[in-house]
This record gives structure tokens, C-alpha cells and sequence, in this order.
């Protein structure tokens, strides 16, 4: 869908607004994977996370911004502090949190990234799509979902159900497999 | 909005998770950059959705999904991190390789033992 796209100078308020947030998102995804505190990297991620929830209120999607704050801000992150946490992890510096590959995975990430901004820039360089507030408010999703999506919706609620007991069994010692 | 803006932006953040699965030691470490992965789809999802107008929201919904499917993988994965530190007291991905070869790891490199060993009767038979 096309329509009379503005051009990319000035860019709009919105565009600017967004334009920082991706910004912040990028450096703080930077730094979690090249950080050499295991914690800071986590904490990194909610900043990282938080600017992505950011975007995505400025893209008009309000629900899924809260979401964001919600799940990944609040219970993925505690989640994987814990995990620091119970695997008795350094809390200082640790010089060995990069593996020997570390060359090999710079030389594919700038490949993927070279690949996918061209291909994304090639082909996508002069949509435009004008910004209109309440498309992705709680009141049109929620129709949505329950409506047009409730059997995958349901289904996701069994998945939850087998990740959880499954988390379960992992994590209880006194479960044996069977003889 | 140009379209051009959150899809470089979810490209981008797609690579920086691609190096950090690659790159990293820590299971957990590998785990965070998974959630980056996923929330570069993520952020693809809604672009794409307010770019298309879809009048069944099907981007944001499956954001959504994505979101739901992104904290049931990371309560699994780290369960299974948590029973391989239990298990060995180490969680280096580089040390886990009792599936490999023991050929192909010794021309990789010196093979190197697991700092810990539990009590499990399947891995007394390992060779």
C-alpha cells in the first residue's frame, strides 16, 4: 500500500522520536552482547527492551508497548536474573564470557546485517505509512484476538501450560525417568 | 513513517543478537541475545502491520504470540541451563560437548573434560 510518501528530509517528529529510540535499542543491544559483566548485560537489556516498547508506541501499537513493559521488562529479565543468580555467576568483570569463534561471529553478524539492511533498504525504501493513534489500542486488538485469533490464542494457552509444568519437571531433582 | 526506519532498526538488532548467539560463552548470555533476536521480529511485526493496515491486526496479534512464545522459551531454557549446572556446575556452551566426536574434537582442539560430574547413570557411559 502506497501513498504519497514525504520525503525523508526533514524527517517528521514522529520519525526523530523513533529515530533515537532505535538508537538507543541498537547501543544497548551493543553492550549486552559485548559487555564483560553478566549482570550489566541484563540490565542493558531492560534498557534495550524499554526503548523497543518505545518504538512501538510511536508506531501506534499502545497494547503491545504495555506488553512489552510487561512481559519482557518485568518477568523475562527478573527471569534471567534469577538465572545469573542460581548459577553462581561472577558479579564483577569475568574476562572469559566471549568464546574463541568471536571473530567468526563478527564476520556473520556483518554479513546478516550487510544481507538484511540492503535487501530491506532495496525493498522497502519508499514505503510510507501515515501514523493514525488508537489502531493498536487495547479496544481493536482485544476485538481481534477474540474473535479472528481465538484458536490460536487458546492453543497458546496450552503451550504455556506444557512450557510450565515442563519448566517443573526440569527443575525438580526428585523426578526420576523411568527405569 | 517510512517503513525504512523500524525495519533497519529490527535488522540491525537481528544481527547484534546473531553475534551474541555466536559469540557468547554463558548460556545465559546466549539466551538474552534469543530475546533480541526475537524482538527484532517483533519489531518487524508492527511495522509491517501499521504499514499494511490490517484490518485483522494480524501483526500485532502475533506479536503477541511472539511474546508469549518468547517467555515460555526463556522459562525452559533456563530450567535446562539450571539441570546442566546441577548436573556439571559449569555452563560454558564451549565445554558442553559430550555430543561431539571425540575425532572431530580432538583435531578442533584439546578435548576438554566437564569441571563436574554428577551422578547420573547415562553419562557413566559415556566413552
Amino acid at each position: 500500500m502506497t501513498f504519497e510518501a514525504p520525503g525523508f528530509w526533514p524527517p517528521s517528529g514522529p520519525e526523530v522520536v523513533f529515530l533515537l529510540l532505535g538508537v538507543v535499542a541498537v547501543g544497548s543491544a551493543l553492550l549486552v552482547v559485548t559487555t564483560r559483566q553478566l549482570v550489566h548485560a541484563a540490565l542493558w537489556l531492560v534498557l534495550c527492551f524499554g526503548a523497543l516498547a518505545g518504538g512501538y508506541l510511536v508506531l501506534t501499537a499502545e497494547f503491545v508497548a504495555w506488553v512489552q513493559v510487561l512481559i519482557y521488562v518485568g518477568a523475562i529479565v527478573v527471569l534471567l536474573l534469577f538465572g545469573i543468580m542460581l548459577t553462581r555467576a561472577p558479579i564483577g568483570r569475568s574476562a572469559d564470557l566471549d568464546s574463541g569463534n568471536r571473530w567468526a561471529a563478527v564476520l556473520v553478524a556483518l554479513a546478516t546485517a550487510g544481507v538484511l539492511v540492503s535487501v530491506v533498504v532495496a525493498g522497502f525504501g519508499t514505503a510510507y505509512a501515515p501514523l493514525e493513534p488508537g489502531q493498536g489500542a487495547a479496544k481493536p486488538l482485544g476485538s481481534s484476538i477474540f474473535r479472528t485469533w481465538v484458536l490460536p490464542f487458546e492453543a497458546l494457552s496450552v503451550l504455556l501450560l506444557a512450557a510450565l509444568i515442563g519448566a517443573i519437571v526440569l527443575s525438580r531433582t526428585d523426578i526420576r525417568g523411568r527405569e | 513513517m517510512h517503513i525504512v526506519y523500524p525495519v533497519v532498526v529490527s535488522a540491525l538488532l537481528f544481527s547484534i543478537g546473531v553475534y551474541g548467539v555466536l559469540a557468547r560463552r554463558n548460556a545465559i548470555l546466549v539466551l538474552m541475545s534469543v530475546e533480541l533476536m526475537l524482538n527484532a521480529v517483533n519489531l518487524n511485526l508492527v511495522a509491517f502491520d501499521v504499514w499494511l493496515r490490517d484490518r485483522l491486526h494480524g501483526g500485532q496479534v502475533l506479536t503477541l504470540f511472539v511474546i508469549v512464545i518468547a517467555a515460555a522459551e526463556i522459562g525452559l531454557g533456563l530450567a535446562i541451563v539450571l539441570a546442566v549446572y546441577r548436573n556439571r556446575q559449569s555452563i560454558d556452551v564451549d565445554r558442553l560437548r559430550d555430543l561431539s566426536e571425540t575425532g572431530a574434537s580432538e583435531e578442533a582442539g584439546p578435548p576438554e573434560e566437564p569441571v563436574g560430574v554428577g551422578e547420573d547413570a547415562d553419562r557413566e557411559a559415556r566413552p
